[in-house]
């Protein structure tokens, strides 16, 4: 059966390129993802003392900066979703798509129009493919993102905020980094913002002075917390991608090293039948020639 | 003598941390220049300048700070930027260069750099 035998040789050849695939993927997912963590933690301290010092600026101005104040009738949501731009990543992709799908249809009970905005190739691919309109996209950023990035989805999306037509609410689906194992789409509301208060109580209350005042600093620090939130937010992305990539990819090169077992067994085997046939094959015609040549 | 705890945070990371006697920034109404047990104060910084902090140890570390914000309590001292730079990081070079730039942010950014670096701008 020599037919059987190359067709399982061409697929142990297939499956092995593929292999080779997987394992580099997963390779450069598992090198990248210890850095992706450091930048999270290393991102910690600024949006922290950001948190403190806007919580300090909070308490001693009136709150009335649009930022912080909700609209009275929503109409417009603006909802950013943060995707990967390469695929090979498992469930990554479609789990934050289906949770943007699901705050979408949330919005719409709510009497209020979804605006899109889109980071990543692959949520770029999926809503175009669907002919929805995306008011706003940026690629190329996904699994080693820069500030710079944030700051610029956090512009747009603060200019539009703060315009007369644009919208009344900012919301951001992107992937949360719980663990290395865990990793869940969350879907959070950036503006009108609600400041984390950290609950621990300031022992000295001396009021702050403020340079300049306090509703101009309000209103130039406002909006660098909105771009920390989202820089964040895609560095969990970022870590979140590169670990799903990690474990999807070290299932398909377990999954082809299972296959490629398989196949060599078969393809033995096979190999071992047609050996077999043809000494019996050749064993048949000695014989039937040693009987032919006795008969003489 | 009094000392300070002082915190230099950029975005994506810690530049500097440790004790220090005196801070000096520029704030958007003016110089300013911070001792131990300062008031309590939230400042915003202006852009194309840089930040000095003079350390116990007799050391003055100097940075160039983008999009910054002070930040004075009785805990400390923090300050907080966008995008900043070491003096030692700093290439004097190319923030030459990039004073003849045609983006004005980029300006502003090579003035930074070059005064955090000791440099006449």
């Amino acid at each position: 059966m020599p037919a059987e035998i190359r067709i399982l040789r061409q697929k142990i050849k297939a499956v092995k390129s593929t292999q080779k695939i997987t394992r580099a993927y997963e390779l450069i997912a598992t090198s990248r993802l210890p850095k992706a963590q450091q930048r999270m933690a290393a991102a910690r301290p600024y949006a922290e003392e950001i948190t403190r010092a806007l919580t300090e600026l909070a308490t001693a101005s009136t709150l009335d900066h649009p930022l912080l104040v909700a609209r009275p009738e929503p109409k417009r949501a603006a909802v950013l979703v943060v995707t990967s731009d390469k695929g090979m990543c498992g469930a990554y992709n479609s789990s934050v798509l289906k949770r943007a799908e699901e705050l979408q249809s949330l919005l719409r009970e709510q009497g209020k129009t979804p605006v899109l905005y889109v980071i990543g190739r692959k949520g770029m691919t999926y809503y175009n493919f669907r002919n929805r309109e995306l008011t706003g996209s940026w690629y190329g950023v996904s699994d080693q993102p820069t500030y710079a990035a944030a700051a610029e989805a956090g512009q747009a999306l603060v200019e539009s905020f703060m315009s007369e037509e644009g919208v009344d609410e900012v919301h951001v689906v992107y992937t949360e980094f719980k663990s290395m194992l865990t990793q869940t789409p969350v879907a959070k509301q950036v503006a009108p913002l609600e400041v984390e208060y950290n609950e621990e109580p300031t022992t000295s209350r001396t009021s702050y002075e403020f340079e300049p005042e306090a509703e101009q600093l309000l209103g130039a620090l406002l909006p660098k917390y909105i771009n920390t939130r989202l820089f964040s937010a895609l560095l969990d992305a970022a870590a979140s991608e590169l670990a799903s990539r990690q474990r999807a990819m070290k299932a398909a090169t377990d999954n082809a090293n299972d296959l490629l077992r398989d196949y060599s067994r078969q393809a033995n085997a096979a190999r071992q039948a047609q050996i077999t046939q043809e000494i019996s094959e050749i064993v048949g015609g000695a014989n039937a020639l040693a009987d032919a040549g006795s008969d003489e | 003598m009094a000392e300070m705890s002082v915190e230099l945070v950029a975005v994506e990371r810690r530049l500097w941390s440790g004790q220090a006697t005196m801070v000096l920034a520029r704030t958007i109404e003016g110089e300013i220049g911070i001792l131990p047990r300062h008031i309590p104060l939230l400042g915003q910084l202006v852009d194309g300048h840089a930040v000095e902090i003079r350390t116990t140890e007799g050391e003055v570390v100097r940075a160039a700070v983008h999009g910054g914000f002070i930040s004075i309590s009785d805990r400390g001292v923090s300050i907080l930027a966008e995008s900043a730079e070491l003096a030692d990081e700093i290439d004097v070079n190319a923030a030459r260069a990039g004073l003849d730039s045609d983006d004005e942010s980029e300006r502003t950014r090579a003035a930074a750099q070059l005064r955090a670096a000791g440099q006449t701008v």
